[in-house]
């Protein structure tokens, strides 16, 4: 076990998944995440990852992620993503992320208007990140979804440019929400910021129903305990 | 002074809020209804001398996001 692996698990006012992701990472790193608060203006130093986790921030006043998008800790967040920090936004940490032009397009309403809260199929797209180089090019995972603006839209060219790059991570294998082009999860990019709308860290032990979000961490941690992969495997 | 934001969805934007409206508008007898576009207003009670620009700003850094929307500023007279 890793017990320098350094991430921070950002809270704002209204997430629900603070927990499960600072869960996650501690399982996989072994090293428990340190916590920051939506109002420090500073983040810990010498970070290896930092973790935007789904919920209701700010209760999704204006837009989802629009005022967290603005809270303090977003300003130093940005400056780390630009020194090459990897940072994970998870369902409203990727609207943040959006919110905060760290990465491209928008999440938008459900096409079919109603919350979303079930397991769905992904197919890895992009195998060469830091998050996703623990699986293989195209395997077909199943993480849980559970969100109301996850629509992702982007205009034509930057979907094109999105492609082209390779910066589409993980595509819906089924219907979920409307988004162009079936994507998920998308890289900045540098490829050190990765948003996505399922949970992976609501997949990493068989108690969960499923560990293929196990990979992600492993992949961005760097590390995967014997007894982590004794029960995945 | 008071200032009102319009903020609404670009043409071309999927709405399915608006098109959810525009459903139950049909389910309740009206008839002819051909679009419905949901939006945003935001009203603001601000300084006299705030500017254009500075009205403008605040729509482009927070209350539009301009990747989905379009905004439109209005003075209203007092």
């Amino acid at each position: 076990m890793n017990t320098a692996f350094r991430a921070a698990v950002v809270t704002f006012p209204g997430s629900n998944c603070d927990r499960d992701m600072a869960v996650a990472i501690e399982a996989i790193s072994g090293a428990a995440p340190l916590r920051v608060w939506h109002g420090d203006a500073e983040l810990p130093e010498r970070l290896d990852l930092i973790a935007l986790p789904g919920g209701f921030s700010y209760g999704d006043y204006l837009r989802s992620g629009a005022m967290a998008a603005r809270s303090p800790i977003m300003r130093a967040v940005v400056a780390a993503a630009a020194r090459g920090v990897a940072v994970l936004g998870v369902c409203n940490g990727f609207q943040v992320l959006t919110e905060a032009g760290l990465l491209p397009g928008a999440l938008m309403r459900n096409a079919g208007i109603r919350f979303v809260c079930r397991e769905v199929t992904l197919t890895v797209e992009n195998t060469a990140s830091p998050f996703t180089a623990g699986y293989c090019a195209g395997q077909r995972i199943t993480i849980p979804v559970a969100h109301h603006d996850g629509n992702y839209f982007a205009d034509e060219a930057t979907l094109d440019a999105l492609e082209g790059e390779g910066r589409v991570a993980f595509r819906y294998a089924e219907p979920v929400n409307g988004s162009s082009r079936s994507i998920a999860g998308v890289l900045n990019e540098a490829g050190n910021v990765l948003g996505m709308m399922p949970h992976p860290e609501r997949a990493i032990e068989p108690a969960h129903g499923g560990s293929d979000g196990r990979a992600l961490f492993s992949s961005i941690t760097g590390f995967e305990s014997v007894i982590g992969a004794l029960v995945s495997a | 002074m008071k200032v009102r934001v319009a903020v609404s969805l670009k043409p071309g934007v999927l709405d399915p809020q608006g098109r959810a409206i525009h459903h139950s508008l049909e389910g309740l007898g009206f008839a002819g209804v051909r679009d419905v576009r949901a939006g945003r207003l935001i009203e603001l009670d601000v300084a006299d001398d705030t500017s254009d620009a500075a009205l403008d700003e605040m729509c482009r850094k927070l209350l539009a996001n301009l990747v989905i929307e379009n905004y439109r500023i209005e003075r209203v007279p007092a």
